[in-house]
């Protein structure tokens, strides 16, 4: 279960988030969305624990960030970057395996681990020995994750997982994340500006507008009972293609 | 040339005391305490030597002296730049004895030009603990030469014998002859001369001798006792009135050589008045003109057999492994000292500032002005070259190391810090990793600037390829030259395909070009 409760942050005396409350209980998966200015991404790296906030709280099962060392937390939140953000200088399989190796795991406790994972994200052997520069993006997307859910932290948290795909991988490779979280099993938060995305993803959706929550609900709710205007502009705003009756 | 060096040395001693106060003194400080200090000559009587073909000659004379009378071994370090390089070598102990000339005493190291007599500048020099021997018995001065069959024709033997034709001769004077007080503006004054000034030009020395060969001019000045004077059959006119200031050859000497090896200076002194003007140019000759190894000419002059002098390859081999050990040593400390200066630069900005600028502003000293102003410090030898070749290889690999690093896309650092990696294994997994390829071609960089740089060492009797370059230069002798540029040239070659293969190891596979 990752909480967070009434986060404040200021830049320079400018608010960026003002009281978000946020609650994704075990095993579900919760899209955070917003465009680009709405706070999503400041509220992503105090979740991971990289920059300082001001007032709240940000909980794993019931623990506070601040109750732990920043490898501590580490280890309880897996992440995935935008378009997977491997380490270009070392293969897929040193990328997944970095951080246990630093934690001093054994080869051969590693080598499972990374089997076990390798067949949950369904990777092929072979790309294992791969660069990240000699790897699709869907194959550096499932690398992350494999990295992410390296030393099985109860949360994983995916920056626009999507963001960087080519629209058609884009959309094999989403029920393919579906079915991940679902073998994973694990408590799942999305950042995305991507509304398609986060409703395909996630049973619940959090709008993030100029630092402050505006709505918290599954898609239908945003869509019949709009919190308010800006959610209905939101959502009529990325449904940009005209339908078929609309062309003629 | 001397009188060219003379100036050298001079300008570049003024250039030395203003980097004192600039940003390169801290840098010296921290290499003071790197490398242990200026080094004692110790259990050998080191001999010095300025970088032309008569100090050449002299030196060699010197050492051979030595050698006859004592078990002390004798070093050799011939060839080493300017006076000023040379003085400090000798104030500091690390050489023993070289030559030098009344004229340049008085004029350069005392600034006292006024002093002519042996008395008084050994008199001067004694409060610097430096002596010197009486004339060996040659100076080495201005003079005016005409051809023999010219003087043969106008019956000249001395500088008056020229007024009877004073209004026909064509003469070429050089540059600083012509400008200088004590050259042909007092000339004419003192012999109350009067050359027709339409066939008096100014001509760059080493082409009046051209000139007069080719009898375009009849008159030109001359050093007394250089080489071509014979080559040419040119006879020197006699300064009966005493007109050009003196340049008695001497030995210099540190009291505290006098003092502890008495028997050498004895055997040093015992040439005084040997080495006559007639015997001083034939020596030079057969160094320039007949290319006569300097050990043979010395041996020859004082009667003794020349010790087998050391083969072609012997030579490049021991040159190698100096100059190999100069380039080793400062690429060293230039990646023990430079990739963490870099790293420093990176974290703490204003500090990295003053870092890649002061290792900047090292770069822009001439490397002789840096020679010369390390020689305080690190006396001569090994030491000033090492540390002169310390602070040019700085440069590139800190900058290199900072540019490296400031390129490393910062995702990776933020991503790398959300895995929960500290700071040194960010360090050291991500970011020099990430930075390797920069930073590998900054060491390159410095590996093959030391190469070329490192030639220069000779000057102050460091050795390494640059020795025979520096003797070529002042014999004009090609070929000897070509002994330290070839190898050098390939050195630099090697070290090139050195670091390609160091690239394939050092540098993470997935940053390299795919092949």
């Amino acid at each position: 279960m990752l909480e967070l409760q009434n986060i404040y942050k200021t830049f320079e005396d400018r608010a960026v988030l003002v009281d978000v409350n946020l609650m994704v209980p075990k095993g579900a998966t919760h899209a955070l969305i917003g465009s680009s200015g709405s706070g999503k991404t400041t509220l992503l790296r105090i979740t991971l624990g990289l920059i300082p906030f001001d007032k709240g709280y940000v909980k794993i099962n019931g623990h506070a960030l601040l109750s732990f060392t920043p490898v501590e937390w580490a280890d309880r939140i897996g992440y995935v970057p935008q378009d997977g953000g491997l380490f270009p200088h070392i293969t897929a399989r040193n990328n997944v395996a970095l951080i246990a190796k630093l934690r001093g795991w054994g080869k051969s406790k590693i080598d499972e681990r990374v089997e076990e994972l390798r067949k949950i994200v369904d990777l092929d052997a072979e790309i294992l020995g791969r660069f990240p520069r000699e790897m699709s993006g869907g194959q550096k997307q499932r690398v992350a994750i494999m990295r992410a859910a390296m030393m099985d932290p109860a949360v994983m948290l995916l920056d626009e997982p999507m963001a960087a795909l080519d629209p058609l991988i884009r959309s094999s490779l989403q029920q393919e994340l579906k079915s991940i979280f679902q073998r994973l099993n694990k408590t799942v938060l999305l950042v995305t500006h991507d509304l398609g995305e986060a409703v395909f993803l996630a049973e619940q959706i959090t709008m993030l507008h100029e630092g402050r929550m505006v709505q918290t609900g599954a898609y239908g709710d945003l869509l019949l009972r709009p919190a308010s205007p800006f959610v209905t502009q939101f959502i009529n705003a990325q449904r940009t293609l005209p339908d078929a009756g609309d062309v003629r | 040339m001397k009188r060219a060096l003379r100036a050298m040395s001079r300008m570049m001693k003024g250039m030395a005391s203003v980097r004192a106060n600039s940003g390169a003194c801290a840098v010296t400080i921290m290499l003071t305490v790197l490398l242990p200090g200026a080094a004692p000559a110790g259990d050998s009587i080191v001999i010095g030597g300025k970088i032309f073909t008569e100090a050449y000659v002299l030196g060699e004379i010197a050492a051979q002296t030595v050698e006859a009378s004592s078990t002390v071994p004798v070093t050799r370090k011939l060839g080493m730049g300017s006076t000023g390089i040379l003085f400090e070598a000798l104030k500091s102990g690390a050489i023993d004895v070289y030559s030098d000339y009344t004229g340049t005493l008085a004029e350069a190291i005392l600034k006292k030009p006024d002093l002519k007599s042996l008395d008084e500048i050994r008199a001067a020099l004694g409060a610097l603990d430096l002596t010197i021997s009486g004339s060996l018995g040659f100076n080495d001065t201005y003079a005016l030469a005409v051809k023999e069959s010219f003087a043969e024709q106008h019956q000249l033997h001395t500088i008056g014998d020229l007024i009877p034709i004073q209004s026909g001769v064509r003469a070429a004077f050089s540059y600083e002859f012509m400008d200088r007080k004590d050259g042909y503006p007092g000339l004419v004054n003192n012999y109350h001369l009067a050359f027709d000034t339409q066939k008096v030009s100014r001509m760059e020395h080493s082409l009046s001798f051209q000139a007069i060969d080719q009898n375009a001019v009849d008159l030109i000045d001359v050093y007394s006792t250089d080489a071509k004077i014979k080559k040419l059959h040119l006879r020197l006119l006699k300064d009966d009135h005493n007109y050009f200031p003196v340049y008695q050859a001497v030995w210099v000497a540190s009291k505290s050589f006098v003092a502890e090896h008495p028997r050498e200076w004895q055997a040093l002194l015992a040439l005084e008045g040997r080495i006559s003007e007639t015997a001083m140019l034939d020596m030079n000759a057969q160094a320039d003109i007949q290319k006569i190894p300097f050990n043979k000419i010395a041996a020859q002059f004082l009667g003794s057999e020349a010790r087998n002098s050391e083969g072609w390859w012997q030579e490049v081999g021991r040159r190698t492994r100096e100059h190999l050990w100069l380039v080793g040593v400062s690429l060293l400390f230039s990646v023990l000292v430079g990739i963490p200066l870099g790293i420093a630069a990176v974290r703490f900005h204003a500090t990295g500032q003053a870092i890649l600028l002061s290792s900047a502003i090292i770069q822009t000293v001439p490397s002789l002005a840096l020679l010369c102003f390390l020689i305080p410090v690190f006396g001569v030898g090994t030491k000033p070259a090492l540390a002169a070749l310390c602070l040019y290889s700085l440069l590139p690999v800190v900058l290199n190391t900072f540019t490296g690093i400031r390129a490393v896309n910062p995702i990776h650092l933020e991503n790398a810090r959300a895995f929960g990696l500290n700071r040194r294994q960010v360090l050291f997994r991500v970011v020099l990793p990430l930075a390797s390829p920069t930073l590998l071609a900054g060491i390159k960089t410095a590996t093959i600037v030391s190469i070329g740089t490192a030639t220069l060492a000779a000057l102050v009797g460091a050795g390494g390829y640059g020795a025979p370059i520096v003797s070529g230069l002042a014999l004009n002798d090609v070929h000897t030259i070509l002994t330290g540029a070839i190898p050098a040239a390939l050195m630099a070659l090697v070290a090139h395909g050195i670091f390609e293969l160091l690239g394939v190891v050092l540098i993470p596979a997935g940053l390299r070009r795919r092949s």
